[in-house]
């Protein structure tokens, strides 16, 4: 009871610091856009091969273009607070529909790749911090090293290599193979075989962070007086890295998963180049390359917003499994 | 007479640091690499005179095929070792220049925020939080379309997504240094904020600063790799990044194309974060029981 009310109180506190965070966002990825030289419109013309002044003009306040600064801002939020996001010029579509179209094959890469990341990343950590300044940690801490240090896209490429053009095994572009009418089990395997690729290289980089972060953080909570307690009573080492150690040690490592999610939007705009996943991390260069701000700032706007909603859920789990976090 | 106590102890501290870093293999030999290819960046007019974006011979030749070209050419007939040599500088040109402006940005807010708290500090920590969640990826992006893919707009949009981890460290280091005893004494003998910050809290802060700094040029470098295989990338100068990027249209004929600027990352980015993790064992003295 206690404790329920002590999370409700960290929940409301976590929600009303998220307030301010969300409408400078909003702010500043309004501003930012509105630096951009041309519009869409400019663009539009010149893909229909040119158009009057008065074309032009219709255009622009059809699309709302012709307002002020202020006033844009101002229809923008008001929009926003009927949960319209406005129609993108480029693709005639609004832009929520295009963003959700695309959002599930983004969060299906980032949730896979961070939850592969997470399971190697946390287990080659253990395993280093258990042999610590044994060659298996010597191996395995340079072997992290350089996966730490090499660009994701360029794993991805190299596995492409040895994957799809050696061995033929894995596909390497799009999400499911064209032209064929698959059900079942069959189209499972189809979109498993297109899935490993780009979440492999996506979770490079994470799956190497979070070793170096579970060798280091496991290595801090070992110095700890309870661990040594736990060893004075005579209880078994595995028992003493999982259960004393490894819980623990953990606590940092999904503080950090949560602020990884925003860097992980990033990668998937390149890990969707790379293998033609149909995202919205190719969608915000699509849009970018286009000029197209409504969409821009739908994406900007709403994977921001899911960073901030990641936030929240994480330091509210962090508070149910520390009961030491309290609201001060 | 505090004079002399104290000098003593900061030399021989200043002393093993330094001999922590000779000892330590990894951080020599990530120092050997930088050193070798900031003269590879330097000195590659003088090794490949030309433009690096001419055709210079057949394309396609597989490294080893003409000894004139060791690392062979590219679809358009360029030299790849010139390539490499030339990328080095925009490489490094734009991670060094963006992570200068990080730690400006970053010192300046963190230390404001932490020195004096209250509502100014409130309201610094707001801004750096609103660029810390948004995806700072996206937000390089967006700044290299709004002006143009050069290198100081590139240089400048890193610098400006990657600040707030400067400003958080800074400011947690202020934090904790400001109700320190020697700058309770500098604050009686009358000196002013901006000496305070400057002269007494900084210097303190300086070495967890610099092991961030070289994280900092690191990522930097692998945001411009990243950012240049999008094809956001200066198109007169050549970038490793842009290279791995035009060499994937050949991945299936000629991968070397691809794997060589990316060997080329790998290597440097290696070199810096050797190097980090060096500076950080010797300036925590704390975690040096675990080195063997």
């Amino acid at each position: 009871m206690v404790d329920r009310l002590r999370i409700l109180r960290l929940a409301r506190r976590t929600l009303w610091q998220a307030v301010p965070t969300v409408f400078g966002i909003l702010l500043l990825n309004f501003l930012l856009l509105r630096l951009i030289p041309g519009d869409a419109v400019d663009v539009l013309a010149s893909e229909s091969g040119g158009a009057t002044e008065a074309t032009l003009a219709l255009w622009r306040s059809h699309f709302g273009l012709d307002l002020n600064l202020g006033q844009q801002l101002l229809a923008y939020l008001t929009h926003l607070a009927h949960l319209d996001l406005g129609v993108s010029p480029r693709f005639n579509m609004p832009v929520s529909q295009l963003v959700f179209d695309r959002l599930p094959n983004t969060l299906l890469l980032m949730v896979g790749a961070l939850g592969l990341a997470l399971t190697i990343g946390i287990a080659a950590g253990v395993l280093m911090a258990t042999w610590v300044g044994r060659w298996p940690d010597r191996l395995l801490s340079l072997a992290v090293l350089v996966l730490y240090s090499a660009p994701g896209f360029w794993i991805g490429l190299m596995a492409v290599v040895v994957f799809s053009v050696t061995l033929g095994w894995l596909p390497s572009d799009g999400i499911e193979t064209l032209g064929l009418d698959l059900h079942g089990m069959a189209w499972l395997t189809d979109r498993l075989k297109h899935t490993v690729l780009p979440v492999l290289t996506l979770s490079t980089f994470y799956i190497a962070l979070y070793a170096r972060l579970t060798r280091a953080s496991m290595l801090e909570v070992q110095r700890q007086d309870f661990v040594r307690t736990a060893r004075a009573k005579g209880l078994p080492p595995t028992r003493i890295a999982v259960r004393h150690v490894l819980r623990n040690a953990l606590l940092p490592v999904t503080t950090l998963a949560g602020l990884h999610f925003a860097a992980l939007f990033g990668g998937a705009a390149v890990t969707e180049t790379l293998f033609g996943w149909p995202g919205l991390g190719r969608l915000t260069l699509d849009a970018v390359l286009s000029r197209d701000y409504n969409l821009l700032l739908g994406i900007l706007l709403l994977s921001s917003m899911l960073v901030v909603l990641v936030n929240v859920s994480m330091d509210l789990l962090q508070a149910w499994l520390d009961p030491r976090i309290q609201v001060e | 007479m505090s004079i002399i106590a104290i000098q003593p102890t900061k030399r021989g501290h200043s002393e093993s640091v330094w001999a922590a870093l000779r000892r330590n293999p990894a951080v020599l030999t990530g120092a050997g690499i930088l050193i070798l290819t900031l003269a590879m960046a330097l000195s590659a007019e003088h090794f490949f005179p030309g433009d690096p974006m001419d055709m210079v011979a057949a394309p396609l030749l597989w490294p080893g095929a003409d000894p004139a070209y060791p690392l062979g050419t590219d679809s358009l007939g360029r030299d790849v070792a010139s390539g490499i040599a030339y990328g080095a500088r925009a490489s490094l040109l734009i991670a060094l220049s963006a992570t200068l402006l990080s730690v400006t940005l970053g010192v300046a807010v963190g230390a404001l925020a932490g020195y004096h708290g209250g509502r100014l500090g409130d309201v610094l920590m707001r801004i750096t939080e609103v660029f810390q969640t948004v995806p700072s990826f996206l937000l390089v992006i967006v700044i290299v379309a709004i002006g143009n893919p050069t290198v100081n707009i590139i240089a400048l949009a890193i610098g400006i997504s990657s600040w707030p981890t400067v400003a958080r460290l800074i400011r947690a280091e202020f934090r904790t240094l400001r109700e320190a005893d020697f700058v309770t004494a500098a604050r009686s003998q009358g000196f002013n904020n901006r000496t305070i910050i400057l002269h007494e809290i900084l210097p303190n802060a300086l070495a967890p600063l610099v092991v961030t700094a070289s994280i900092l040029v690191a990522s930097a470098i692998l945001i411009e790799a990243g950012l240049a295989f999008l094809g956001m990338s200066d198109p007169n100068k050549p970038s490793w990044g842009g290279m791995i990027g035009s060499g994937r249209e050949q991945i299936a004929s000629a991968w070397f194309l691809t794997a060589l600027p990316g060997l080329a990352i790998i290597f440097v980015v290696l070199a810096l974060n050797m190097l980090g993790d060096g500076l950080n064992d010797a300036l925590n003295p704390r975690l040096r029981r675990y080195l063997p």
